[in-house]
């Protein structure tokens, strides 16, 4: 039996009457790469917002590593393990490339408060940072500042964060959004090395089923703000209720 | 060395880094270069300003923090060595008491404000902050067998900082050795080790985390940076350093009032010097600073020799008379921000 690192029981929030996620009960397990897909509007994002914090749930909770932290704020969150990179890149663009990753170990390393030592003399939070710079294919760019890089390295940048706080959950938003052909295979790469590793989570919304169907070991597919599918590829795919739903037409022009 | 003191922040730029050695050689060697008391004031002034600018910049430039409280940090620490030394009685331990409970205070002041104003948004931080900033300038001059209201305090400090007091029987280049030296060079390494120590935050973990809080304070807290405790941290330091400085200007003044600390007309002028040195670069408030000053204390003079060579021409002598230097000094702040929106550092970084 999986050890389940990040569990959603009934979690709902409504925005005024319309309800945007509706009683979504769902684990999440150790070793595994779960697709969320559905329609535009289906409550996707919002049922990340839920989980990463940016948003309080109305009802529910979100159980991490077997803890509650349904009231805990974003930061806290972040250090009991939740990470989480977005649809949208979002990063500090006057900064450079290597000073936004060295951010993120720094900030795993509590050294936030540190007012009195340069924080170029770090040498154990720059080299780690660099590590992950290289890994992600900017090494040739770490002075550069994130406004001037292309959208592709951006996109690139955002996953190197998020490898950078290395979380129990990983959380992805359509990390390939408006990259080039040639550049979506260096993320996908990236994101199909971490899964090798047993002891993470990985969650993954992803529009693309080229995408989902070599990465993903389970899928569930949200509709209305409430759980339609679960399972793996196969089956969820071939389901009567989601082929009727939606995803035949969807899903399918996204497909190729 | 050089390196490590500027904590790795050098000026990039030649034209900068020339302007900034003469500011501070003039600054350190200002009573023997300019000896009139008029010039060692105006050198006094621009150290303090230099220090209160630049804890204003931390808070707006680092942290993107507005704040129209900063002068009643600055006055904080003001009234605090005058009533310590009121007190007290005239003595080092008098003022050292009363620039620390000035600055504590200062610090505390900031942490409540910041704590109820914070959390929410930025904006309302600054709304906050006029609106405490106002009440205290009025409290202090209604309570005036406290504070001296209007009037403000004098009171005397220790007769080692006063020209009474000769430490030296000589004169070195026609300067006199005396406490009102010793004074000066209080304030001047003070001033100093102020910025100094500024300069150090800015570029320390903390400081980073600051410019990313600036930058994206969305992201900063989901890469796990409670964005609030360290807005608040900011403000609380930036609010002692304040109260510091000001407690060095009354030292300096041997007098503390409203209009010298509290005023809102003060607070704007250290929202320009901000803004015309360059937000966000320390460096700034040095350029910013030191041309403020200079210039609310000489155009007038300037004006008038100016008036006096074209007294001939028909119109420009009423136009450069000494009494219109507020126009002009408006007229150059509009000239400098339209053609240094970055600030004076940051277009002479631009340029390199």
């Amino acid at each position: 039996m999986p050890h389940p690192l990040l569990e959603t029981r009934d979690l709902t929030v409504r925005f005024g009457g319309h309800v945007a996620v509706d009683h979504i009960s769902c684990s999440f397990n150790a070793g595994e790469l779960t697709a969320i897909v559905g329609p535009n509007g289906a409550g996707k994002t919002t049922y990340f917002n839920l989980i990463s914090g940016q948003i309080g749930a109305t009802e529910g909770t979100v159980q991490l590593n077997g803890h509650d932290i349904t009231r805990m704020s974003v930061a806290q969150r972040t250090h009991r393990g939740l990470g989480r990179a977005f649809q949208l890149t979002n990063l500090f663009p006057d900064l450079n490339v290597l000073e936004n990753v060295r951010l993120v170990i720094q900030s795993k390393a509590k050294r936030g408060f540190n007012m009195f030592s340069l924080a170029s003399s770090h040498d154990d939070l720059t080299a780690p940072a660099m590590e992950i710079v290289e890994r992600v294919r900017l090494g040739d760019q770490t002075q550069q500042v994130v406004s001037e890089l292309s959208h592709g390295d951006q996109r690139k940048l955002e996953v190197a964060l998020l490898i950078a706080l290395d979380p129990l959950v990983y959380m992805f938003d359509e990390p390939t959004a408006g990259m080039s052909v040639d550049e979506a295979p260096i993320v996908l790469e990236l994101i199909a090395e971490l899964k090798a590793r047993t002891d993470r989570a990985i969650l993954l919304v992803e529009h693309k089923m080229d995408v989902i169907r070599t990465l993903a070991d389970r899928i569930i597919v949200l509709h209305n703000g409430a759980l339609a599918a679960d399972g793996d590829p196969a089956t969820v795919m071939a389901s009567d209720v989601v082929q009727e739903a939606y995803m035949g037409r969807d899903l399918e022009l996204a497909d190729g | 060395m050089l390196n490590t003191i500027l904590s790795g922040d050098l000026p990039r730029s030649k034209v900068l880094a020339a302007m900034l050695v003469a500011i501070l050689v003039c600054l350190a060697l200002a009573p023997f270069i300019f000896p009139g008391v008029r010039s060692v004031d105006t050198a006094a002034r621009i150290c303090i300003f230099i220090v209160l600018v630049a804890s204003y910049d931390l808070l707006l430039g680092y942290g993107g923090i507005v704040s129209f409280a900063h002068t009643m940090f600055f006055g904080m620490g003001a009234y605090g060595v005058a009533l310590s030394s009121k007190h007290m009685g005239a003595g080092f331990d008098a003022l050292a008491i009363g620039a620390a409970s000035g600055a504590l205070l200062a610090a505390l002041l900031a942490l409540v404000i910041g704590l109820f104003s914070l959390r929410v948004r930025a904006i309302f931080f600054a709304m906050i902050t006029l609106a405490v900033a106002s009440a205290v300038a009025v409290l202090v001059s209604q309570l005036s067998g406290i504070t001296g209201g209007e009037d403000g305090l004098s009171f005397k400090i220790p007769r080692a900082l006063g020209p009474a007091f000769k430490f030296a029987d000589i004169e070195l280049f026609g300067v006199k050795m005396n406490g009102k030296l010793l004074k000066y060079y209080l304030v001047f390494f003070s001033c100093l080790i102020l910025f100094l120590l500024m300069l150090r935050i800015v570029h320390s973990p903390f400081g980073r985390v600051l410019l990313a809080i600036r930058e994206n304070d969305f992201r900063a807290e989901a890469i796990g940076y409670r964005v609030v405790h360290y807005r608040v941290a900011a403000t609380c330091l930036s609010a002692a350093i304040a109260a510091l400085a000001g407690a060095l200007y009354a030292i300096w003044l041997r007098y503390v009032g409203p209009d010298t600390t509290l005023s809102m007309e003060l607070m704007i002028d250290i929202l320009l010097m901000v803004v015309i040195g360059g937000m966000g670069t320390m460096y700034g408030a040095v350029i910013g600073a030191t041309i403020f000053v200079l210039a609310q204390n000489y155009l007038q003079n300037l004006l008038n020799v100016a008036g006096q060579a074209v007294a001939d021409v028909p119109l420009l002598p009423q136009l450069l008379n000494a009494d219109r230097w507020l126009l002009w000094l408006g007229v150059l702040f509009i000239l400098s921000i339209y053609f240094f929106p970055t600030g004076i550092v940051g277009r002479l970084r631009k340029g390199n």
